[in-house]
């Protein structure tokens, strides 16, 4: 499964280096508007029950990324989630934007638009009187999303976790903390202030996102 | 075509997907209090409807709220689940490949025991030989840890039993992996890990230490339900707010 996700990445970066002189260069480097037939013909292609999977997929990827409070990157989601149904991004993300309003009363709200990174914000307010802590002891437990059943699993994708784990070094306790409360201070986040926020409560994580994420496209 | 969440259903599970697992009191609760923010029409006896209807909701996304009995006290709880293995699930575990495998084998010695507990010295035997990458005992005693904060085991006095969570989120897996190693409850026909056994060597039923209470309160002379032979066990005495287990057989899911 690895080595089918590298190859893919490779091929992609490949076709968007071709047509760099034509395009402006969003930096971001695997993902390429498709056209309209390429969508057409996508969707023509998966049945729905297909494109369903991957919808709650990416529902899982992002409330996995969100508990850990990592920012979520356009390029990871579609490396990691979306990969060869990449033409029909736009339309598995309207979906997802609207069962995490729906379902989860949670909003994805796009704090970098030339990188094109998310996070996840709560529409409810917090409440006084509630009778079990929104916010508990823990906060790394957030929403919970800890998968256990993994252990009878085998095999690993083990470059896939040493991501994972690298991105949770410099996150430490009180950090998580700042940030959980941060969001929740702010009855209406602006783009701007999110993204100060996330600046300052934890620029060595945003810098090893970029950098971990470079790394394995260069793979 | 599943009816559409209100803002009431969507706080109600926030607060359980933050904490992963809660009482039925809790519950109650927090149903009473989701109602009540959100002025949506409220009933204690509804319960169950509220939440099947998130239940409708979350299905598509493989994620189920589960009810189930703690087998320390027989109280209810109502836990976030996950129905199926997808290539994401896999990928995002919290934990380093060399910790599942120690949770499986502690998993592994709390099923084939007799009295669903591991010692901690018997899993340290285990983290010394691990196939993924050995752990030292430092190590283990702070891995171990984090599946205690993580609610997927309890510890008293150095011996492990699986939490309440863990049994209803691994549940379905247990019974697909242990086949006939594990243990299910005569009473209420859920997988039993900690419970008391039949003494006749031919019967060998079990029953959860809750199940028994309900089922012997008040007797004088207890039998066992399968053979009739005397319940040579103690009987533990029913607390306060005990009521039926769920039975197995009666949830609609994937």
């Amino acid at each position: 499964m690895i080595a089918m996700s590298v190859l893919h990445v490779f091929k992609s970066s490949q076709r968007s280096q071709q047509v760099v002189l034509d395009e402006d260069d969003d930096g971001d480097a695997s993902y390429t508007q498709p056209t309209s037939s390429q969508v057409q013909k996508a969707r023509e292609n998966y049945t729905p029950v297909q494109v369903d999977r991957k919808v709650a997929e990416v529902v899982q990827f992002i409330l996995i990324k969100d508990q850990k409070k990592i920012p979520i990157r356009r390029t990871d989601i579609v490396k990691h989630v979306i990969k060869e149904y990449k033409a029909l991004y736009q339309d598995i993300m309207k979906r997802a934007d609207r069962i995490f309003e729906q379902v989860f009363g949670l909003k994805l709200v796009e704090i970098d638009a030339k990188n094109h990174i998310y996070i996840l914000i709560n529409k409810l307010q917090p409440v006084p009187g509630e009778p079990i802590s929104m916010c508990p002891g823990n906060p790394k437990t957030g929403l919970l999303f800890v998968i256990l059943s993994v252990i009878f699993m085998k095999g690993g994708t083990v470059k896939e976790s040493e991501y994972l784990e690298y991105l949770r070094i410099p996150h430490t306790e009180p950090l998580e903390h700042e940030f959980r409360w941060g969001q929740r201070a702010e009855k209406e986040v602006s783009k701007m202030k999110v993204l100060e926020f996330v600046g300052e409560v934890s620029p060595c994580l945003l810098h090893s996102v970029y950098s971990i994420t470079l790394l394995y496209l260069s793979v | 075509m599943s009816r559409p969440m209100g803002d009431s259903h969507k706080r109600f599970l926030q607060t359980l997907m933050s904490n992963g697992i809660i009482s039925s009191i809790q519950a109650k609760a927090l149903h009473r209090h989701c109602c009540e923010t959100h002025g949506a029409h409220y009933s204690a006896d509804r319960l169950d409807e509220f939440i099947d209807v998130i239940n409708a909701n979350l299905q598509p996304m493989f994620m189920y709220i589960r009810k189930g009995m703690s087998e320390e006290d027989g109280v209810q709880y109502y836990a976030l689940v996950n129905t199926a293995e997808t290539d994401i699930t896999r990928m995002s575990s919290d934990y380093a490949d060399n910790e599942l495998e120690l949770f499986r084998k502690t998993m592994d010695l709390i099923v084939d025991s007799e009295n669903g507990a591991a010692s901690s010295t018997d899993v340290l035997n285990c983290a010394d030989s691990l196939q993924t990458k050995k752990m030292k005992k430092k190590e283990t005693e702070l891995v171990l840890n984090k599946f205690v904060q993580d609610k997927w085991l309890n510890e008293k006095q150095g011996v492990y039993t699986l939490s309440t969570r863990c049994i209803i989120e691994m549940e379905q897996y247990m019974r697909l992996i242990y086949q006939d190693l594990i243990k299910v409850c005569h009473v209420c026909h859920n997988v039993a890990i900690q419970s008391q056994i039949c003494e006749n060597p031919t019967c060998g039923i079990q029953m959860h230490l809750p199940c028994v209470a309900i089922y012997f309160k008040g007797r004088s002379d207890p039998l066992c339900p399968a053979c009739n032979q005397f319940w040579a066990h103690e009987i533990p005495v029913v607390t306060c707010t005990l009521s039926r287990p769920p039975e197995a057989n009666g949830e609609a899911e994937l």
